[in-house]
């Protein structure tokens, strides 16, 4: 079969076609006419052009923060990322206090959202009974679609006070021997920010999790129930172990959203930049810095720091993710689904 | 005769269920606590000016969001015209054509993207549309950003729906001779077109709360945007910018616009579980 028509096209063009020419053959009967060939060709160029819309956008994204920070780059070089100045009014800006605000309330959300998450996951595919799972399932669902700055906005107005008021005391009690629940505490704290990153990110670790456990086997519980075990012990030999580099990817994509996530954080860690011990007192991170001082930022460098923060962020979060969307695509193949 | 330690671990097996079970109270519990001050604090504010009047100034009591609401429904309108395209087209793509290895790298790269932080797309369209002036803080520029941010949740939704279109649609219609374009837009797309419009309905419903990319372009306003050249208020800004006041009216009032804001998120969530009770379901 010639296609001569396809001379007229781009070399690069040609090649690709080439390569297709095989698949198209059985929808490619003689009855084809000229114009549904042309359709075919324009239909499928238009279509590529939109998916290679991704590739653009990252060139996009990491073009526009490069760019934009060039200038602090140039004055304070790798000093940026190790300074722990970030003093806006003698326009000297080191990123270390904030990276430091960033991790430290990311681990506690971690802490205190992965042992949760999995547990639910684990009951939720294995333990609970039949009719309680679809409820429970679309209340976290629900949970997950809560827009950041309401939960943000809950966090300050009821979590803070109560935890003010209840919990920071009963633990400056039990554990204020260790230097972490030393000190004041006003209110907002980085360990608000991470239990208020706790909530917003145990939906996502659940509900892929939740995916990883269904795509175990049934064999390998059958096994296990074969040799006598109970159903948890069945959960712990057969299903938690075999899905173990599966969770593992699901906690690191739980890890990227709450190094990146913004408004909830901004609102309860009380913005100042800071490297102290006390977990009772505020910091800020990386994105919330970037949400608070962006529009009032005066002079070019200040912004420029702060696009320069928006590229560390990006950097960050774009390891983690890749990372955890490696962990996941080798454990079960291209059919866990992208997590929204 | 059973073995010793038989009571031990029919205990263990009942205490595990019992601490799972309590781990996914805990995790529903914010949820119905947002829900209840929500519904405690916001409803007692809502009223007709709510929804009819613009902000007032600081000190006087009254007014509402009528703007915000607006506008949000104005940027989510924007979004979905730069959105839905390029992600539903894309989609096509990843579910209908394409060598494998190329189709790997854009579902990677578009699963990456769904990963990149709001607040970095914020500051990305703020160089790219307002820091030169084309055309500053604007409607347009928080219509696009949104708009971005849609793109790589649309099209992975797409390509889930499309592959779950039975091989034989294809197969019958091409065996009729109908062109493979025609095949895609008039069965494939049309068999799954409740499962696209979900997946579209999610996204918008997932950008519809988002406030940090729209500080540094769609910027609010407390007045009326006339023209898309204008900076424009929308619903989650508007909270923001109560939620850190002072003053008890404007907490007040952004009790009430997370109340509206939550209730329209929610009530696309729901909606599309309700519109979806088929194969769809269970994917999306």
């Amino acid at each position: 079969m010639s296609r001569t028509k396809s001379a007229f096209l781009p070399l690069f063009v040609l090649l690709i076609f080439r390569r297709e020419k095989k698949f198209d053959c059985m929808a490619t009967t003689k009855m084809t006419t000229a114009t549904g060939q042309f359709g075919d060709r324009a239909f499928k160029w238009l279509t590529l052009a939109m998916a290679f819309a991704v590739f653009v956008l990252i060139a996009l994204i990491g073009y526009e923060l490069a760019s934009g920070s060039h200038l602090a780059m140039q004055k304070f070089g790798w000093r940026f990322l190790i300074s722990s100045d970030w003093d806006p009014v003698n326009d000297i800006y080191g990123a270390l206090p904030v990276i430091f605000g960033t991790v430290v309330s990311s681990l506690i959300a971690l802490i205190i959202a992965v042992p949760i998450s999995v547990a639910t996951a684990v009951y939720l595919t294995e333990l609970a009974p039949l009719w309680l799972r679809q409820p429970l399932i679309m209340f976290i669902e629900l949970l997950a679609a809560i827009p950041s700055v309401i939960l943000g906005f809950w966090g300050l107005s009821v979590m803070v006070p109560w935890l003010h008021a209840h919990l920071f005391p009963a633990m400056r009690g039990t554990l204020g021997f260790l230097p972490l629940f030393k000190g004041p505490d006003y209110g907002p704290c980085i360990l608000a920010a991470g239990m208020i990153l706790a909530i917003m990110i145990v939906p996502i670790i659940t509900s892929v999790s939740r995916e990883i456990l269904r795509s175990v086997p049934g064999l390998q519980r059958e096994a296990a129930y074969a040799l006598g075990a109970t159903r948890w012990e069945v959960t712990r030999i057969a299903v938690l172990s075999y899905a173990k580099k599966g969770i593992f990817g699901a906690v690191i994509l739980g890890l990227g959203r709450a190094l990146g996530e913004t408004m909830a954080v901004t609102l309860v860690i009380g913005n100042i930049a800071q490297i102290v011990p006390s977990l009772f007192s505020p910091g800020a991170t990386l994105a919330s810095t970037i949400a608070n001082e962006f529009t009032e930022a005066t002079g070019d460098l200040y912004y420029s720091a702060l696009f320069e923060l928006g590229l560390v962020l990006l950097g960050v979060t774009l390891v983690v993710n890749i990372f955890a969307q490696l962990l996941l695509k080798t454990f079960a193949g291209p059919s866990v689904k992208p997590q929204n | 005769m059973t073995a010793p330690n038989h009571n031990w671990r029919q205990f263990k097996d009942v205490l595990m269920r019992v601490i799972t079970f309590a781990c996914a109270i805990l995790v529903v519990t914010p949820l119905v606590l947002v829900f209840y001050h929500l519904l405690k604090e916001g409803f007692t504010s809502i009223n007709w000016a709510f929804f009819t009047q613009l902000p007032k100034p600081v000190g006087e009591i009254g007014g509402g969001m009528a703007n915000a609401i607006a506008g949000t429904f104005i940027l989510l309108g924007e979004a979905a015209l730069i959105g839905v395209p390029i992600g539903v087209l894309g989609g096509v793509y990843l579910s209908e054509y394409g060598g494998s290895k190329l189709n790997w790298w854009i579902r990677f790269a578009a699963d990456i993207l769904n990963g990149v932080p709001s607040i970095t797309w914020g500051i990305v369209v703020y160089g790219l549309l307002v820091a030169p002036h084309l055309p500053g803080f604007s409607a347009l520029a928080g219509g696009v950003v949104l708009g971005l941010m849609m793109i790589p949740l649309v099209m992975r939704t797409t390509e889930e729906v499309l592959q779950l279109v039975p091989a034989g649609y294809r197969e019958a219609s091409l065996a009729l001779g109908i062109a493979k374009w025609r095949t895609i837009v008039q069965i494939v797309i049309r068999t799954a077109l409740k499962g696209i419009v979900t997946g579209v309905l999610l996204a918008l419903a997932r950008v519809a709360g988002e406030t940090a990319p729209l500080m540094f372009t769609a910027f609010g306003n407390l007045g009326w945007a006339r023209k898309l050249t204008e900076p424009i208020a929308a619903l989650p800004l508007q909270i923001f910018e109560y939620a850190k006041s002072p003053y008890d009216d404007w907490r007040r009032q952004a009790w009430a616009g997370a109340l509206v804001l939550l209730l329209l998120v929610l009530a696309i969530n729901i909606g599309v579980r309700f519109l979806t009770r088929d194969r769809f379901k269970a994917k999306i």
